[in-house]
Formats: structure tokens, sequence, C-alpha cells
């Protein structure tokens, strides 16, 4: 027996959530918003676009001096690691972001409409995406000023950029799930540094790994960022000296990072979209 | 049959009226921590009605309104919203609800419009009827002016009316409003229940609760009384007004004196009761009108001073006393976040 009001038989009537295009078109206004906030406070941005042009010139001209770097300039050498460590330190703003809107009572509002949960999780990777191809453009803009030239082909070229952007967005879902269990934005901004970090430094990003420690050198030739590093380099036609190292990651790199990459949205997707169940549940 | 999109509220041709309530809650349980916060809570409202659910802060309305609006999932008991149950069928029930929460769920960092649109757009109506309709809506909850200002810049009053806007975007039957005047200043206040009651005009059936008796009782056709997390008490705001037996006559007397009582219970409903220093006298009344003069004249006959002379409308505390013998606590004049605090 029905006794059910029935849907407003009504253009106005919101349709089934669980149709594909539906979804997506959930995920587009959604990351419409995100938009809109970040035009309406651009400090949002800083760390894609500040920071990669400090960061780049920084580290170039104070460590560039003292990192002789085989086969070519440092300054060769670290513009794909700049882009890296860039990439690798702006994900914390997915934590921060996603912390933020589960802190203020928006959620509830959109959790109250018949749209299909994930949305709120894939809007935020995809602004944070074409805001970390912002922080690509910039990194390579500020490399170019100051004579960082690359070596292969156009199409090489935008593969390197390309595969360093899929590296950050399967990071972005792992620092989404770091959003799902923060408290609040600070402490999603302090974790996820406490993290970030680490994973960006202890690699060959901004120095090669041969002068480390045994130990260091070891978790340096296995961190994904290495990979990645290493990638682009290749890609780039950059001075990579990791090619070297009789380690798989870096004998493969490309393939290394296509692993990875892999490995963080089979893991991290699935996880966030559980965290943000159970965080949502009461 | 009318055009669908020229009207307000759901055509009741597309809303099969049958006996069955529009929002049906039974034995709804929910424990937070320690916080046994509904304990039982049985609510029933036909389609078109609006129910009115009174109680102090931390009585359990909050809670009760997450269960229904799809937000808590109720430890115990079932719910159902429209015909479909809020647990197994949420997807339905948000089809067909409105909410309005306590803390306004508006996303500041957009303007009015922005915040319209985007809850039009998300609930799939086309981009350019989703303008259209956060057009209306600003133009009808009198944000004209402000439909361009980022949200975070509202006054309190503007910030619930755009609330209430988004939750009726796209005209739902059945509609929420958790404590919609609470913390307003008078004007705005008067400004909300004008703007919810050209809202239910148009049959959408309302849950709405309020901290205030008057308002309950302007707005709603029937109340129901929580406290603990129970339904203590429910009926249309006459039948609870004589529960508590209407207004109360206080007389303050320059000095005690034997025939006061005796020259005021003709003119009062129920039995006197006297200060220990018998200088004050209080009793419910049924009819005011007219009863200063009387209650005067009265004494004044038997030779009895008085000071001074109150008739005090029932009010929410007044519910609570002759509901559960014990002030309503915490006090009802303390701000509204408390409860949003404490989940």
């Amino acid at each position: 027996m029905t006794i059910a009001a029935q849907p407003l038989p009504t253009a106005d009537s919101p349709a089934n959530g669980g149709h594909l295009g539906q979804r997506w078109h959930n995920v587009v206004v959604l990351t419409r918003r995100n938009l809109i906030h970040v035009g309406r406070d651009p400090m949002q941005l800083s760390d894609v676009t500040v920071q990669p042009v400090l960061f780049t010139l920084l580290f170039i001209y104070v460590f560039g001096a003292g990192v002789p770097i085989e086969g070519g300039s440092y300054k060769d050498f670290a513009v794909a690691g700049l882009l890296i460590l860039n990439l690798t330190t702006s994900v914390a703003s997915t934590a921060v972001g996603l912390c933020t809107d589960l802190t203020t009572g928006v959620v509830d509002r959109f959790r109250t409409l018949p749209l299909w949960r994930s949305a709120i999780l894939v809007g935020r990777s995809i602004s944070d995406l074409l805001a970390a191809t912002l922080c690509v453009t910039i990194v390579g803009l500020t490399g170019l000023a100051i004579g960082w030239r690359t070596t292969t082909g156009p199409l090489s070229v935008l593969a390197g950029f390309a595969i360093a952007l899929l590296f950050s967005y399967g990071l972005g879902w792992g620092a989404a799930c770091l959003g799902m269990i923060a408290k609040g934005p600070e402490s999603a901004q302090s974790m996820g540094l406490i993290i970030l970090f680490p994973l960006a430094f202890v690699s060959n990003a901004l120095v090669p790994t041969a002068h480390m420690p045994t130990w260091l050198q070891y978790i340096a030739d296995w961190n994904p960022v290495s990979a990645v590093t290493s990638a682009v380099r290749q890609l780039f036609g950059n001075p990579n000296p990791a090619a070297a190292i009789h380690v798989w990651p870096m004998e493969h790199p490309i393939w290394a990072t296509l692993g990875w990459s892999a490995v963080f949205l089979a893991v991290f997707a699935p996880l966030a979209a559980h965290l943000f169940r159970r965080r949502t549940t009461e | 049959m009318r055009q669908v999109g020229d009207r307000d509220a759901p055509d009741p041709e597309g809303t099969p009226m049958t006996d069955s309530p529009m929002i049906e809650a039974q034995g709804l349980t929910k424990r937070y921590g320690d916080t046994q916060a509904l304990a039982g809570v049985d609510f029933s409202v036909p389609a078109g009605a609006i129910l009115g659910v009174l109680g102090p802060n931390g009585a359990g309305k909050t809670t009760a309104v997450r269960i229904l609006t799809t937000l808590a999932l109720p430890d115990a008991g079932t719910a159902r919203v429209a015909g479909h149950d809020v647990v197994t069928e949420a997807d339905e029930v948000r089809r067909r609800i409105g909410v309005a929460a306590q803390d306004a769920t508006v996303d500041e960092a957009l303007t009015g419009r922005q915040n319209l649109v985007m809850i039009g757009e998300l609930s799939l109506l086309p981009r350019r009827r989703a303008r259209a309709r956060a057009g209306e809506l600003l133009e009808r909850f009198d944000l004209v002016d402000a439909a361009d200002r980022v949200a975070k810049g509202y006054s309190g009053g503007m910030r619930r009316r755009l609330d209430l806007a988004a939750s009726v975007v796209t005209r739902p039957p059945v509609l929420f409003l958790d404590e919609p005047t609470t913390g307003l200043d008078p004007t705005s206040r008067n400004r909300m229940w004008d703007v919810i009651r050209e809202l239910v005009g148009g049959g959408v059936t309302l849950l709405l609760t309020t901290q205030y008796l008057d308002e309950a009782d302007t707005l709603a056709d029937a109340i129901a009384v929580v406290d603990h997390g129970r339904v203590i008490a429910e009926g249309t705001a006459a039948e609870l007004k004589s529960q508590i037996g209407g207004a109360r006559l206080e007389v303050t007397l320059s000095a005690a004196h034997p025939d006061a009582g005796g020259a005021l219970s003709p003119l009062v409903a129920g039995e006197i009761t006297t200060s220990p220093d018998g200088r004050r006298l209080s009793a419910t009344v049924r009819e005011s009108s007219g009863l200063t003069t009387a209650v005067v004249r009265a004494l004044d006959a038997a030779g009895v001073a008085v000071d001074d002379l109150e008739i005090r409308q029932p009010s929410l505390d007044d519910v609570f006393f002759a509901l559960t013998g014990r002030p309503s606590e915490p006090d009802p004049g303390a701000p509204a976040e408390l409860e949003g605090a404490a989940r």
C-alpha cells in the first residue's frame, strides 16, 4: 500500500541521486562551490602560488651552491624536486578543506539533500587538483625565469607534469582521510604537515640520496616521492643521478609512480569514503 | 490542474491524502555517550498540519529532528516521513523534506544567491531553474538587497531567513524547522513568523521546535511538550492551557488580612495559595477581562489594601510547572547554542 506523498512530479522534483550523470552533476556543483571559496579568499591559495615561488628561489639559490650535481646544474636537477615538494605539502589543504566543511554545519545541509555523499569528497579532490595544476604552472614558470630548461620534447614534458599531478591527486585522497579523522581544521593542518614534510624531504627531491646515511638512503630510495621525482626528471630530460641506483623504483620510476598512484587511489579513496560515512553517522 | 511551477505548496493531487500521518515516530530512543537524549518519543503529524514541539534546552528536540531528517540514527524505534522509513529509505525521505537547522547551515563564504542556486542544483534542478527559483525566494524572504553579499555578514535574522529559503528550494511537502527564532530580536522574530505562516499556508506539513509557548501557540495546530527525551503532554494550545489552568493572578497586599482570601475566591478558578507572610496571594483565573477592576473592588470592599496586582499569561515555565511540578531547566533564557554544543 502506498501511503507516501509522491515526489513532486515535476522538473522541480529532485530525481534519483544514483545515476552516474547525476553524481557527476553533484560533483561539478560542489567543485564550483569550492572554487568560489578560493576566489573569496585567495590567500587560501598561497600554498600553491606564493610558496612555490619562494621555495624554488630559496632552495636553488641557498642550497644550489653547495650541492654538486653530476651531469648538470643544481637548477636543472632541483626544479622537478621542487615541483613534487610543493605538490606534496600542498595536499594538506585537502585535509583542511574537508575538515572545515565537517566542522561547520554545511555538510549537515548537504546530508539532508538527496545527493551522492561521496560527491563532497570527489568535489574537493577535483578543486584541489585544479589548485595543483596552478602550482605546477607556477613552479614551471619560476624555473623558466631563472634558467631551468628541459631537454626532451613537449609531449614528454607534458607527461612529466601530468604524472606529477596524478601522484598528487592520489596522495590527496590520503590527506582526505586525515581530514576525516582530524578534530578541527588546525589539527588537520598540523597532522598533514607532520606527515607530509618528512615524506617530501626524505627523498631525492632536493639532494641526491647517495650522501645520506645508508638506512636513510634506503628509506629515501623507496619513498614514493623519490619515484615520482625521478620519473619527472626522466620525462623532462633533467639530471637524474638516481637512475644509477640499483633499486627497482629508481630503475623504473615511471612504472613505480603509476603503481604508487594506483595504490593510493585504491586504498585511500574507499577509506576516505568509509571514514566520511563514519564521521557523519550519529 | 494548475501549472505545477505556479504553486508554492505541493498540490494535494500530487500528494495523495490518506489517513496516514506525514510524520510518524514511534518509540524513538537515542543516547549520546552518557546522555539519554531521547527516551521513547512518539509523534504523529497528519498531512498539512503543524506540530509545535515545545521544550527547554536539552529536552531532546534537536535530536528528534536530526533523526526525522536522516541526520542521526535512532538507537531504537521507528520513524516514517512522507511514508518512508527514515533509516532504510533515507534518500526517499530526503527527496521530500526541507530542513532549517538550529545553527543555520548556510555556506558563509557564498552569497545568499549562490547558496540558494547551489542547493537547487544539488537537488538536480537545471541551472536556469535553480537561478530563477533563487531569485524568487530572495524576493519572498526579503533578502533581495543582501542577495549578492557573502552570508558571513548577514544578521542572525537574515541568516535564518536564508536557511529557511534554502529548505524550501524544491518545494518539499514536509518541513522541519528547529528553533527558527531562538536568539532573534522581537522584530526579526515577528518577521520570521510571518514568513513561516505564509509558507504553511499552502498545505505543507510542518514540524517546528521551540522554547517559546507563544511561538507554538501562534504557529502550531498541535503542541507536543518534550522534557528529558519524552513527550510529557500533547494537545492543542487551548488544551494545554486549560491543563495549566490559564492565566495566573498575583496580588500583593500592604499587610496580611484574614478576609483577603474570601474576597478573592469568587473571582478565581483554582485554589488560592498564600505566601508565608500572608501578603502575597495567587491563583489561576479562567477569564481575565475586567478582572483587575473586579479584584480591586472586591478587596477594597473587604477593607484590604492592595500594593500590587498582576495577571500573568501562562509561560513555558508554567507549562512545565503544571506538568512536572518543577520549573523548566536549564533556564530557557540561556543561549540556544548549548544544546548544539553538547552534541
